[in-house]
């Protein structure tokens, strides 16, 4: 089902939306863009991608997985798994498909991470399509694409004066009967066709073979020397919306205690520290050289091929000292040639 | 019904703690709730994830066998945060036992055939899951052999069993420290090289080692040059672990996840993963 929504009828249908759902829409702050739970008089920047992916709605930067209550010797473990309908207004593409690459890990069937998969039930995907890429985007190498769909309840397309929206699922259905969202001229939709043939995005390099040349290239100096510069801030990953690494701990609170899972980076000395002071990945190089080998060598040998990476380029822009994936790939596939 | 949420722990009760060494403490848990007691079904080699309730979580290998079942019992080295919590349990208070975890020993395999143990320090606790497996099993396998190794006389973990174990007809018991002690009447040197003075033929034979990791390298070495193929070498890693089920990313080596895919490899499993041990 296709309509139209008017960029001014915005405001109201997050107002109405935001009765029924927790609404998280990306935000200007100052300098950067970051995902923040909408209220009244909250302007939504829709027009670029985010700072952030919305990767923390679904997978919180820190949540309480158990709570714990002390009665004497006696102790009371609480399930804390909270899942409130939630629509996520404005994320892109490449968010969407960050989604779909956690979806894998965490709603394995053997195993599935009940939090995760409460949350992921109970939430839109609202994706406002790319008509206007930024430099360090390249989701069309990574099998995503400027106006791919996939992963999104409900597409918009940016039109003059507002967006084509387009639902791909019924949870989308349900969100294009609110009344904001108008019957689309015909003028609209052949526009918005000129627009998607504009919209096109050519690979910029072909990932053939990439987990094989990983493995050949696990030894060699290239990764201490692409690595090199890397500070080891963990800001690739906490900005990525493919990377999932956690940390468990406890902690005290006035009630008892509470077990809490927060994010972690693979990208951390401490992250493989063992308390014997053993280290399996002690120095940055092969710490840089997991992280890629996870996106483009060990995720895809468990998931039919798929990279863990959604190319939004977020890892190049965000880099204090710019360290560029797309140049470790280009060296990467022509390893040993 | 949904099943159960891989994060919650069993709520178990510390029946008996045993000083091992001057470092390592035996925990024998019970789980509390009789249904979910019945229901906790392990293979030997299985790991699970201790808790101390308001400090954290750690992962040790259930080191007695599914074919006692009046007790879980885990061996805990005192050497971060949470193995300091954990030894100031005392019999009564309550822990969190996640689990079963992991693969296990592939003890179908082993059948019919010798088994050579070597272990060294906290590493014979794994051992002896799957040697008192055996032991109750005792007609399934061959010549059982337990070597066994630690800095001193005072750093042998089970030193109750291994006099047990030593008067056994169906188990050769070898015992080694690092250095000569008074009143020592086993031998004297580091595992790997006892093993080379032993030179048990590889025939019919399958080795299970674990240990600290140098021990380990020195180890498949010397059984690499007594002829032993990578087959015929099992071992089980450790590796800093949280989720336990194979999603927090720490234990990975390549695509493997030690929590979830291991900690029981053999050689040639170890063999075609990267070198990142």
């Amino acid at each position: 089902m296709v309509k139209f929504l008017k960029r001014e009828d915005i405001p109201g249908l997050l107002g109405r939306l935001s009765e029924r759902f927790r609404v998280y829409v990306p935000v200007k702050r100052a300098e950067v863009v970051l995902w923040r739970p909408w209220r009244e008089g909250v302007e939504p920047a829709l027009e670029h991608q985010g700072t952030e992916p919305p990767k923390a709605v679904l997978f919180p930067r820190s949540e309480t997985l158990l709570r714990f209550g002390y009665e004497g010797k006696e102790v009371e473990v609480e399930e804390t798994i909270e899942a409130p309908p939630t629509v996520i207004f404005g994320s892109r593409p490449c968010d969407a498909r960050g989604f779909l690459i956690y979806d894998q890990v965490f709603l394995d069937e053997g195993n599935p991470d009940p939090y995760y998969r409460a949350r992921r039930e109970a939430t839109t995907i609202v994706t406002v399509l790319c008509l206007d890429p930024e430099r360090t985007c390249f989701c069309s190498t990574v099998g995503g694409g400027p106006l791919d769909e996939e992963g999104s309840d409900l597409v918009l397309l940016p039109l003059e004066g507002g967006y084509l929206a387009k639902a791909l699922t019924p949870k989308g259905e349900a969100l294009l009967e609110d009344g904001a969202f108008v019957e689309a001229s015909k003028g609209q939709l052949s526009e918005a066709e000129r627009l998607r043939e504009r919209a096109k995005m050519e690979p910029l390099l072909k990932l053939d073979g990439i987990p094989e040349r990983f493995n050949e290239s696990f030894t060699s100096d290239l990764w201490e020397r692409v690595s090199q510069k890397c500070i080891s801030c963990g800001a690739c990953t906490f900005l990525c919306p493919t990377c999932y690494c956690f940390n468990i701990t406890d902690e005290r609170t006035p009630e008892g205690a509470e077990r809490l899972r927060n994010w972690d980076a693979c990208m951390f000395y401490h992250y493989t520290l063992e308390a014997s002071g053993h280290n399996p990945r002690p120095t940055k190089a092969e710490r840089y050289r997991n992280r890629i080998g996870h996106k483009f060598s060990y995720y895809p040998s468990l998931y039919e091929g798929a990279f863990a990476c959604c190319g939004c380029g977020r890892c190049i822009k965000s880099c204090p000292v710019s360290l560029d994936i797309r140049e470790v790939l280009r060296e990467l596939v022509s390893y040993g040639k | 019904m949904a099943s159960r949420n891989p994060f919650l722990p069993y709520i178990a009760t510390v029946k008996e703690v045993i000083e091992e060494t001057p470092t390592i403490k035996t925990f024998r848990v019970v789980i509390d709730d009789p249904a979910e007691r019945e229901a906790f079904r392990f293979e030997p080699g299985q790991v699970a994830q201790l808790s101390v309730f308001g400090v954290g979580e750690a992962t040790f290998v259930i080191n007695s066998p599914p074919t006692r079942t009046e007790y879980l019992q885990f061996s805990v080295m005192r050497v971060g945060e949470v193995t300091t919590k954990l030894h100031e349990l005392q019999p009564g208070d309550k822990i969190g036992v996640r689990g079963p975890l992991g693969n296990w020993f592939p003890y179908e395999d082993m059948k019919g055939k010798d088994i050579l143990f070597i272990g060294g320090g906290i590493g014979m606790a794994p051992l002896r899951t799957l040697l008192l497996f055996m032991l109750d099993n005792r007609s399934d396998y061959g010549h059982i052999t337990l070597l066994y190794g630690a800095r001193s006389p005072q750093d042998l973990c089970y030193k109750e069993e291994l006099k047990e174990w030593e008067k056994r007809e169906d188990l050769e018991l070898v015992l080694t420290v690092d250095r000569e002690f008074p009143d020592w009447e086993g031998r004297v040197g580091l595992v790997p090289n006892v093993l080379k003075e032993l030179a048990p033929s590889p025939e019919g034979k399958v080795a299970i080692t674990c240990g600290p990791p140098i021990m380990i390298r020195f180890t498949l070495q010397a059984l690499a040059e007594l002829g032993f193929g990578d087959d015929q070498i099992v071992t089980t890693l450790e590796r800093r672990m949280k989720c336990g089920v194979g999603l927090c990313g720490r234990c990975n080596i390549g695509p493997r996840y030690v929590c979830k895919d291991g900690p029981v490899f053999t050689l040639r499993q170890l063999k075609e993963l990267p070198p990142e041990l």
